[in-house]
């Protein structure tokens, strides 16, 4: 998998116009066409591609990335080590919010099925889904930040303030939560659908029939049931979470792997890009296969093989 | 019969909404069920049996389906007598699962995938007789040892998948014993197992119920169950009873033409061949179910009655006495 995502990844920068050249001389005071040459010689960058892949890869199974193009001197893995943690940070934190709203919305629509509170939770959610990152994150950053203060703009912590918990929150909780609007409206949709349909289940009936207080029936007999392709969803998401972080960050300057990819990617700093999404690949993979353990803890029908 | 008894139903309708309009499931509905009696509640699908059975219990589907008129007496195991009907949800959910329990068609569906056996036979113990989880643990395995089935410690520890239909509906009868209820409404508990599985859990139902004295209401539409199980049988078509009355009497002499074409179309061991032979096929009754939402005025069954007359399209007939406690809602019973 990660395998095939490097060569898809490699191909389709190749196929890009321009190269880290182009990017990194200044327009101003152009150099000759011969000097490009010669540093795209030194570089490398001209020997046929399936070498150059191959290279890299010969490299990049060592755990060696190779070095930044536009950052002279400055090794790729500790740069992208460094950035994977406040994406992770800023990720979980969106999608801890998305599951917690999503879910708990969802069971209450359910439960009060065609009511004025489920018809509200579903014009929010319809309007979650909707509404592009770009315009929620631009739009929150103004209200939230600007226009009410309620929020630091940008940043994860605050310069020269030194470290501590609090300041940290208060940078995370408005991106996380701009981040969290498109997941928990879609969680919340598959919940309520997935719990109507467990309702109607006999094993419900049967709860009912037990004696079961109503609540014991939706909390214990129905959803751990409903939650079941819920989780599927969640995990199946969390590669598109990927997307609305990298762009989140670039409006929040959060210093995390999205602000480093968007600058690669304008730079053609191809070992950037290239350790960049080998190690956001591997992350949506391991979250993954979390998801799928998690799946197999909540369904005893599914055996960990 | 002096001994008051367990369940005394009058006159109850069931109606559902449907379109924004009522239509009536299940109409005048009188049954009694005796201790320690069985009672066979027989009909086609859609004849308001299985509707009957949930609105003892106020299990109808929410804002749908409602109890609409009459009582259901019942005594509990403290020996009061309450009206379920007039019950609020919370009185009626402290009787579910304690004094009255059921027992449902699909031992596949009807237990919950997630838990474990031993823990969906606990849950009731817990909630109704107040034991500690341990306790209610204990008692799950003794009540699986109960249901026959063979090394019940390790079962109580399985989830319902890894059981077989016939043991999983042994759990669910468990399931429903565990509170000692004195009354236990089984709805086609049978239907969904093999033949040779369904002959023992009818013998184990009829078992359980010698040992405990408990009353059982057999809902199925199988009449070969009824005369198996059964000590008085209440036919129903389109929402009413249209005959009832002591097994043996009612299949020894039907006194509804419904009842009658039931039980001719059954096929009998020989009787089969016989009819091959004869080149005449199996008896059916002609026509099919009337719609509850457009059922014919009068009698229900009258469209399909050979011996139909104006007299029967006239007013619904009351259910007649035709001796011997057996009733019959047909007006030409004599003739029949």
């Amino acid at each position: 998998m990660v395998l095939a995502l490097s060569v898809l990844v490699f191909i389709l920068l190749r196929l890009a116009p321009g190269d880290p050249i182009d990017a990194y001389v200044n327009p101003a005071s152009p150099l000759s066409p011969d000097a490009m040459q010669a540093l795209r010689d030194r570089l490398g960058l001209d020997a046929p591609l399936p070498v150059q892949y191959f290279g890299w890869l010969r490299a990049a199974v060592t755990g060696d990335l190779g070095f930044s193009i536009q950052r002279v001197g400055v090794p790729v893995l500790p740069l992208v080590l460094e950035r994977i943690g406040p994406t992770l940070l800023l990720m979980a934190a969106g999608l801890a919010i998305a599951i917690v709203v999503g879910i708990t919305a969802g069971i209450i629509s359910a439960v009060r099925r065609n009511s004025p509170t489920d018809i509200g939770f579903s014009v929010l959610a319809f309007v979650g889904i909707s509404s592009p990152a770009f315009l929620t994150a631009l739009l929150g950053l103004y209200f939230f930040s600007v226009q009410l203060r309620w929020a630091p703009s940008g940043g994860m912590l605050t310069p020269g303030a030194g470290f501590s918990l609090g300041d940290l929150l208060a940078h995370l909780v408005l991106p996380a939560c701009l981040l969290s609007i498109g997941h928990a409206a879609l969680i919340m949709r598959y919940m309520r659908a997935s719990l109507l349909e467990v309702l109607n289940q006999d094993y419900v009936r049967t709860a009912r029939a037990k004696g079961v207080r109503e609540f014991f029936v939706i909390v214990k007999h129905a959803v751990r049931n409903a939650l079941l392709p819920v989780i599927t969803l969640i995990g199946s998401t969390i590669g598109i979470a990927v997307g609305g972080a990298i762009f989140i960050e670039s409006v929040f300057n959060w210093p995390g792997m999205g602000l480093l990819l968007v600058n690669a990617v304008e730079t053609r700093d191809y070992p950037v890009i290239m350790g960049a999404t080998l190690v956001i690949g591997a992350t949506v993979i391991v979250v993954n296969l979390l998801t799928d353990i998690t799946y197999a803890a909540v369904d005893p029908r599914i055996q960990v093989a | 019969m002096t001994v008051a008894p367990v369940l005394d139903i009058r006159n109850m309708q069931t109606v559902f909404r449907i379109g924004g309009r009522d239509i009536a499931a299940v109409t005048d509905l009188t049954l009694t069920v005796e201790p320690g009696e069985t009672v066979a509640l027989v009909g086609e699908s859609g004849s308001g049996k299985s509707v009957t059975s949930l609105s003892i219990l106020g299990l109808l589907p929410k804002k749908v389906g409602r109890l609409a008129q009459g009582s259901v007496a019942f005594r509990g195991k403290s020996g009061e007598t309450r009206d379920l009907a007039k019950l609020d949800a919370e009185a009626l959910r402290r009787v579910r699962g304690n004094d009255i329990a059921m027992v449902f068609q699909e031992p596949m569906t009807s237990l919950n995938p997630v838990y474990t056996v031993g823990e969906q036979i606990a849950e009731p113990i817990r909630i109704h007789l107040g034991r500690s989880h341990r306790e209610a643990a204990a008692d799950a395995v003794r009540l699986l040892a109960d249901v026959g089935i063979p090394d019940p410690e390790r079962r109580a520890r399985q989830y319902p998948h890894e059981l077989s239909g016939g043991m999983r509906q042994r759990a669910t009868i468990a399931m429903a014993l565990a509170c000692n209820p004195s009354l236990l409404i089984a709805d086609e508990p049978t239907t969904a197992l093999d033949v040779t599985i369904q002959a023992q859990i009818l013998d184990l139902l009829a078992r359980l119920q010698r040992e405990r004295g408990m009353a059982m209401l057999f809902v199925t539409h199988n009449l070969g169950v009824v005369a198996e199980i059964a000590d008085r049988v209440a036919v129903m078509y389109a929402g009413r009873i249209v005959e009832t009355g002591r097994v043996a009497e009612v299949f020894a002499h039907p006194r509804h033409l419904y009842t009658k074409g039931l039980l001719r179309s059954v096929p009998r061991l020989g009787e089969a061949s016989a009819l091959k032979a004869a080149g005449t096929p199996l008896p059916t009754i002609a026509g099919a179910v009337p719609s509850l939402s457009n059922l014919p005025a009068g009698c229900s069954f009258a469209p399909r009655c050979p011996y139909a007359i104006s007299a029967c399209s006239a007013a619904v007939p009351p259910l007649t006495d035709t001796g011997d406690g057996q009733l019959s809602r047909c007006i030409r019973w004599q003739e029949i």
